[in-house]
């Protein structure tokens, strides 16, 4: 499963990425998504052009585009929300997805709308247990029994990770789930959803306009351009990286540099994180 | 305060004999009426006559508005079968129809109850699809993203999505209901309310047909009152 660096640039300071499959000792063949040639078009617009990729179990990936490189046509895909044929995607196991808003049934108390999430298992004591258990590592408990419209926006996302992490899901799907949060809440919402990623372990696919959020989250960066995989990058120093260290600083100029932003001075500096 | 002023006026004038009891009857004459009709239990017959006949209408009613609510809502085709006609037929004033309803059903119970149905099934319909339709795509496609099923979207997105459009179009299809039993009884009837204020007006007897339409605004007051409390039981999520 040889993963290209695409733009050459990449190659100096950036690891070749097949090595983190060689660190981690999964077999290629324990992949939970496998992406290959996927097109999508609507109309005249070619929004995927023959995309490959490949998210493997336990493994943290970020996918970074500017608006329209195809970022959400992939994600819709691999939630299933879009028909897709079995040889352009292969997802081993269940997918659950978090969204932007939380999307929270109103009507539903909150623990209902955990529970939901099992709406298909028969015992409804168990899938009341799993909510609550759920909810508890989210650090709402007390929440149970309230209505999504009176939770926060922080709170209400947290809701919305434990309706997707209680289904135990092989593939976690997250689609900007931090970018309507403000910046207090969302380095909560960062430490959170590591803590239930290293304790639950499902392949993650985070997508996000924010260059510092996938550096600080992820184990694999992505950048999305013209519908394909443009570029991306192993991070290999461990979590809790700190934004002035050079390896860091290096690789976020790159991605900096993949997604087209030009300004040169702002070396390190906070902030200016992300394209449009 | 007005109402009570009102109410003492009303009394002079009647006890000063400016408004004669063929005009309108005094208040106290017509708490009399009304005693005298409960006590030898016409008001009751009449009243059960009169809500035998809108309950007949509104389930009808109800029923066929709601089943062609979900089925333009649910499916395009089920749209495009449903919703045109309905569009159409719901700008026919459905009063005009009595004539129609006379020469096909006679002036039996039949056109009375199919004019109450009628005019349940359009409110109920209209409001009940719009509510189905406005349901966001958000919730649809989280619900897809859990796997429900199509019963359980139904269940626990559509329906309690679609519930408080639902409610509004089941407020106003009740006063619907009462207006057409009103006109319906006018035109012809032989028992229940209207047939009460038709014989009085015979007599000029007035108090009875003010008692009668007493009770009609109080069944009015009572049903919307029931939604009210249907409403606020059943959203309670939205404050």
């Amino acid at each position: 499963m040889a993963l290209v660096t695409k733009d050459p640039r990449q190659r100096s300071t950036a690891r070749p990425t097949n090595r983190v499959g060689a660190q981690r000792r999964e077999s290629a063949g324990d992949s939970v998504a496998t992406v290959s040639e996927l097109h999508r078009s609507f109309g005249a617009t070619h929004v995927l052009r023959g995309l490959d990729l490949e998210i493997r179990r336990g493994e943290f990936v970020a996918l970074l585009g500017r608006s329209g490189s195809g970022k959400s046509t992939l994600l819709r895909s691999l939630a299933g929300l879009d028909p897709t044929s079995p040889r352009e995607l292969k997802v081993a196991g269940a997918v659950s997805t978090a969204f932007q808003e939380p999307r929270l049934l109103p009507w539903r108390k909150v623990e209902d709308n955990v529970a939901l999430a099992l709406a298909n298992s028969p015992r409804r004591r168990l899938r009341r247990e799993h909510a609550r258990h759920a909810l508890d590592e989210v650090g709402l408990a007390e929440k149970r029994d309230a209505w999504p419209l009176s939770l926060s926006g922080g709170q209400a996302q947290r809701v919305s990770l434990a309706r997707a992490l209680v289904r135990e899901p092989d593939l976690l799907l997250l689609d900007e789930p931090f970018s309507a949060l403000d910046a207090l809440t969302r380095i909560e919402m960062h430490r959170l959803v590591i803590a239930l990623w290293k304790r639950h372990r499902p392949g993650v696919l985070l997508v996000t306009h924010d260059v510092d959020e996938a550096i600080a989250l992820a184990d694999r960066l992505l950048v999305l351009d013209c519908g394909q995989v443009a570029a991306q990058w192993a991070l290999t120093v461990p979590r809790g990286r700190r934004r002035d260290d050079p390896q860091m600083s290096v690789t976020r100029n790159q991605v900096l540099d993949a997604l087209g932003v030009q300004d040169r001075t702002r070396t390190g500096n906070k902030n200016e994180s992300g394209a449009a | 305060m007005s109402p009570l002023l009102i109410l003492l006026a009303w009394q002079s004038l009647s006890s000063a004999g400016i408004l004669g009891e063929d005009v309108l009857a005094s208040p106290l004459q017509i708490v009399a009426t009304a005693a005298e009709l409960l006590a030898d239990g016409t008001l009751q017959a009449a009243t059960a006559t009169s809500i035998t006949r809108v309950l007949s209408g509104f389930l009808i009613g109800a029923t066929v508005g709601l089943v062609l609510a979900l089925v333009a809502g649910l499916s395009r085709i089920g749209e495009d079968v449903v919703d045109p006609p309905m569009q159409m037929l719901r700008t026919l004033p459905h009063f005009g129809l009595i004539p129609l309803f006379i020469v096909w059903m006679g002036i039996g119970e039949t056109p009375k109850i199919a004019l109450i149905a009628m005019g349940v099934a359009f409110p109920l319909y209209l409001n009940t699809f719009a509510g189905i339709r406005s349901v966001d795509r958000k919730f649809l496609e989280a619900a897809h993203t859990l796997n429900l099923t199509r019963r359980q979207r139904l269940r626990h997105v559509i329906v309690p999505g679609a519930l408080p459009q639902a409610l509004v179009g089941l407020r106003q299809s009740l006063g619907v209901a009462w207006l057409s039993l009103i006109v319906a009884e006018t035109v012809s009837a032989d028992a229940g309310l209207g047939y009460l204020i038709n014989d009085a007006r015979e007599f000029l007897k007035t108090d009875v047909i003010v008692v009668g339409l007493a009770v009609y605004s109080l069944l009015g007051l009572l049903t919307d009152t029931l939604v009210r409390l249907i409403e606020r039981k059943a959203l309670t999520w939205r404050s």
